[in-house]
């Protein structure tokens, strides 16, 4: 079947078996940063964001995401700078190791400073549990988040 | 001692980390697929013992699309083992590419390769195989029960230490003699623990993509810890020279010891070998859980014996491992349930360690961060804080006491090594007492220790224990460097080292610019390309910063003295009075010379030379970091549930060349090791089948399951390192077990001595 997706202000057209994941189409159409690391919904490393909202993409159907703006980490930062504060910051803080888990932690990540612009560390706990990550233990991972949040607010306020 | 260094000691950014952070395909199936793809998949075996009678897959076959089946019938039959370690391998040879019996469930059986997946799938699916099936062996005590069915019957493995009797590895050290000195002793003390299955559950599971190059030979592209290991081993297995194989591993999504292996790299490559055609594999998570390698599990008897003012005067270790269906890494990691733990208490006088490594029709056990230790320190570790206790002196003071120090040695450094005998060593540095001090501090020790503090159900304690470990091993493990300068005053840094995910590219680069006096930017890492790089045996044995590290340390030194030379032709000074600082050669008076002028000389001007060095580095010792673990439990006593409410880990590692990367090996290692003492688990059905092939049913730790975690690096210098570093990143996966036992002691008096601590097994315990 044929399809159409938006992903990061581009649109594909794209030629789908009918069980296709979003997982299986986004990666077979050079979107890799996408992970599959369970194909299961368990580990968070395919997440990416349906109209900004965090969802793993291993358990939906590409058919489904039809009419929705989707973003990977290739979307995410602005097109005049080098990366989103949520990049940025988990440089910084040395929340990445093997950076398996980064791309979807980021997305879910920025999937809940929309929400809430100024979390706690339980709040983002709660909010990344579906993200695994087997390197980092999490602490600089959400220091980084922590740190991010408050540049953003910072802008806001700025701007 | 950090503040003497300008690169070195600086919580830089990764030099991999732009590619990370933005998504850019750096991992093994994020790469391009050369045009004519084949994919490989694996049956694997559905009983736990059983000897294949026939195999039919003329249906298979005929499947559309399908390009090769592969099974014992048209595949070599040469032992090996999949160890993945230095030539002569200390594992048995008990492994074949396709046997014509399985010995444990995910044992493998045959392998298809198709233009695609679902083609390959379906073809597995249509095998017919015909099984005779065998008593399963299913524990340490029925492996080694009179008349067990035996495992390895073939006639043409290699080393396994006795066949007939299940036994795959046997290891014996001792000093002095430990029955009598446990005899002499005042307090005896004995403790015997059992630990469990568990898996590496690295994100990025096993992947491996193979290809001819235009000259006709292998390209293995794999997410490997050991490329040139692969290169001999996979050569070796397929009657290919050396020469004939090129390894690259790109970057890796976490190995932790799983990825030593050489798991699947075969597959693929027969599959192009045969074909002509580019050929991928990758495993499932279900069965990176099953047919892939795990923790060993092991039953130790720990004894320990003192004198009334505290000494140990005797310490004496058995331990039967379960090394599963294979005896990979069996014989090592059980000489390291001793080797990396007995020194720690150098003042008995006698010492003796015995254990065996036996197989069983479970899944295969393997190199698993810790290697050993983290068994042994179990039963240690539990063992110190009850003769502490009968002793009647506080479990700080009796490792203030007893511990190994600086200029000390033990005799289990010769008498033990990794499967033969170890290395003489002294210790050159330990901060251990500064970091029992900082820890306890931070905890809150004295107030917190045996105060029992209640609310409702929940009873709280705090609990200690002290580590060490290894960095390399000695005599045995190399690293080289090469450093070429390039006409900006920039350099190549090529490592064979295997970045896995730790950080060591940054870091070595770091060792590198430190010397070269030069930013972190100026030096352009590659890595682990056996056609490009220097060799090195890659990352395991926390082995990297310290063996690796020197290598390059030394190789940027020869570097930087012809550099000096070229410097003091243009400066027409005398080379000893040069120094490079800041991108310069600086003579003791004003001149100066940059190095781009340098670079563009001697690449294109007068004396053209390409300035640049090889090193290698073979380490004489091992200098252990050391490590000093806290943590406060709140223990459910209506629900047996444990939460670990804070932890605090202080570590001497040396010089931590890069502070935020060595916090992060530690706060990784804690958490797994905080996963592995309280829920993750394999568990069989009672044919051996595997009830928890997946993160839903194995957890690992979320973000949610982390106590308030605090690390501290503490302050050190290691004289044999680079930069005064050891190593950091095995070491703390061995502490949450004997920490948290220990504090769910101090809460409620119990004493836990099988892992996980899982609610119901406290409960059970609690309960009597």
């Amino acid at each position: 079947m044929r399809i159409t997706l938006r992903i990061n202000d581009n649109e594909l057209r794209a030629e789908i078996a009918p069980g296709a994941t979003l997982l299986e189409t986004l990666r077979a159409n050079g979107y890799t940063s996408v992970k599959d690391g369970c194909a299961n919904g368990d580990c968070g490393t395919c997440a990416v964001l349906l109209d900004g909202r965090a969802a793993a993409s291993c358990l939906l159907f590409a058919a489904q995401a039809e009419g929705k703006e989707i973003t990977t980490i290739e979307g995410l930062a602005g097109a005049d700078e080098a990366y989103h504060p949520l990049q940025q910051t988990m440089l910084d803080a040395g929340g990445v190791q093997c950076g398996y888990c980064i791309p979807g932690m980021i997305l879910t990540a920025s999937d809940l400073l929309a929400l809430n612009p100024s979390p706690t560390r339980a709040d983002i706990a709660e909010y990344l549990v579906g993200n695994l990550c087997r390197c980092t233990g999490y602490v600089k991972q959400i220091d980084a988040i922590e740190m991010a949040a408050a540049i953003l607010s910072e802008g806001a306020i700025d701007g | 001692m950090a503040d003497k260094f300008n690169v070195v000691g600086i919580s830089a950014h990764r030099v991999d980390g732009r590619g990370l952070v933005t998504g850019k395909p750096v991992f093994v199936d994020d790469l391009p697929k050369h045009p004519g793809l084949l994919h490989v998949a694996l049956l694997t075996s559905p009983h736990a013992h059983a000897r294949i009678t026939s195999i039919d897959t003329r249906a298979a076959e005929q499947v559309e699309g399908i390009a090769l089946v592969l099974d014992h019938r048209n595949t070599p039959h040469r032992r090996y083992t999949t160890a993945g370690q230095g030539y002569p391998e200390p594992s048995p040879y008990d492994s074949r590419m396709f046997d014509t019996k399985v010995r444990w469930v995910g044992d493998r059986v045959a392998a298809v390769a198709a233009d695609t997946l679902e083609s390959a799938e379906r073809a597995l699916g249509l095998i017919e195989v015909d099984y005779e099936m065998l008593d399963p062996v299913l524990s340490i005590d029925e492996a080694l029960a009179d008349g067990a069915p035996v495992i390895h019957d073939e006639d043409d493995a290699l080393d396994v230490w006795d066949a007939e009797r299940n036994i795959s590895a046997h290891m014996v050290a001792s000093a002095g003699d430990a029955e009598k000195g446990l005899a002499e002793s005042d307090v005896v003390v004995e403790v015997t623990t059992e630990t469990h299955y568990a898996q590496h559950a690295p994100l990025e599971p096993h992947v491996v993509s193979t290809f001819l190059d235009e000259q006709g030979r292998l390209v293995i592209v794999s997410s490997t810890q050991v490329p040139f290991h692969v290169r001999r081993i996979i050569g070796r297995l397929l009657d290919v020279p050396v020469h004939g194989i090129r390894v690259i591993k790109p970057r890796i999504g976490g190995g932790f010891g799983v990825k030593q292996e050489v798991l699947i790299e075969d597959l693929p490559s027969l599959v192009t070998l045969r074909t002509g055609r580019p050929a991928q594999m990758v495993y499932t998570r279900e069965q990176e859980f099953i047919s892939s390698r795990t923790r060993h599990p092991m039953r130790i008897r720990v004894r320990l014996g003192a004198k009334d003012d505290g000494t140990l005067h005797a310490l004496a270790m058995d331990v039967l491992s379960n090394t599963g269906a294979y005896g990979t890494h069996g014989l090592t990691v059980l000489s390291n349930v001793g080797s990396k733990t007995l020194p720690l208490y150098n003042k008995a006088p006698h010492v003796s360690f015995r254990g065996d490594a036996v197989y069983t029709n479970l899944p295969v056990g393997g190199a698993y961060r810790g290697y050993g230790a983290t068994q042994g320190y179990f039963p240690l570790e539990t063992a110190v804080d009850r003769l502490a206790g009968e002793l009647g002196m506080d479990a700080l003071e009796w490792r203030s006491l007893n511990h190994i120090r600086e200029g000390e040695t033990s005799p289990i450094f010769v008498a033990l090594g990794e499967g033969r005998e170890g290395v003489e060593q002294t210790i050159t540095s330990c901060e251990l007492d500064e970091c029992i001090r900082l820890g306890a501090e931070r905890i809150g020790w004295s107030e917190k220790r045996g105060k029992r503090e209640r609310e409702g159900s929940k009873v709280h304690g705090v609990g200690m224990s002290v580590h060490m470990q290894g960095s390399g091993i000695p005599m045995i493990d190399m690293g080289a460097a090469t450093i070429k300068m390039n006409d900006d005053g920039s350099f190549n840094l090529l490592v064979g080292a295997t970045d896995l995910g730790t950080g060591s590219d940054t870091i070595l680069a770091q060792i590198a610019a430190e010397v070269l006096a030069v930013p972190l930017e100026s030096v352009i890492v590659t890595s682990s390309d056996t056609d490009i790089t220097p060799f090195d045996v890659g990352a395991y044995a926390s082995s990297t910063t310290y063996v690796s590290g020197m290598a390059v340390q030394k190789a940027a030194e020869e570097v930087r003295e012809q550099i000096l030379e070229v410097a003091a032709l243009m400066l027409e000074a005398d080379p000893g009075e040069l120094e490079l600082v800041d991108e310069r050669v600086v003579a003791g008076d004003d001149r100066s010379v940059s190095l781009a002028n340098i670079g563009i000389r001697t690449l294109y001007g007068v004396e053209q030379q390409q300035i640049g060095a090889t090193a290698s580095f073979v380490p004489e010792l091992s200098p252990p970091p050391f490590l000093a673990s806290f943590c406060e439990v709140a223990v459910d006593e209506s629900t047996g549930r444990v939460d670990v409410l804070r932890y605090v880990a202080a570590i001497d590692c040396g010089t931590a060349i890069n502070p935020k990367l060595a916090e992060g090996q530690l706060e990784g290692a804690i958490a797994n090791g905080i996963g592995f003492a309280l829920f993750e688990e394999m568990i069989f059905d009672a044919e051996g089948h595997p009830k928890t092939p997946d993160f839903a049913r194995y957890k690992i730790p979320g973000p949610m399951d982390m106590p308030e975690l605090e690390t501290i690096l503490v302050d050190s210098y290691e004289p044999t390192g680079p930069m005064g570093a050891k190593s950091v990143s095995e070491i703390g996966i061995n502490a949450p077990i004997p920490t948290i036992a220990n504090a769910i002691y101090d809460a409620t008096g119990v004493w836990l001595t099988e892992t996980p601590f899982t609610p119901e097994r406290v409960w059970r315990a609690l309960n009597g």
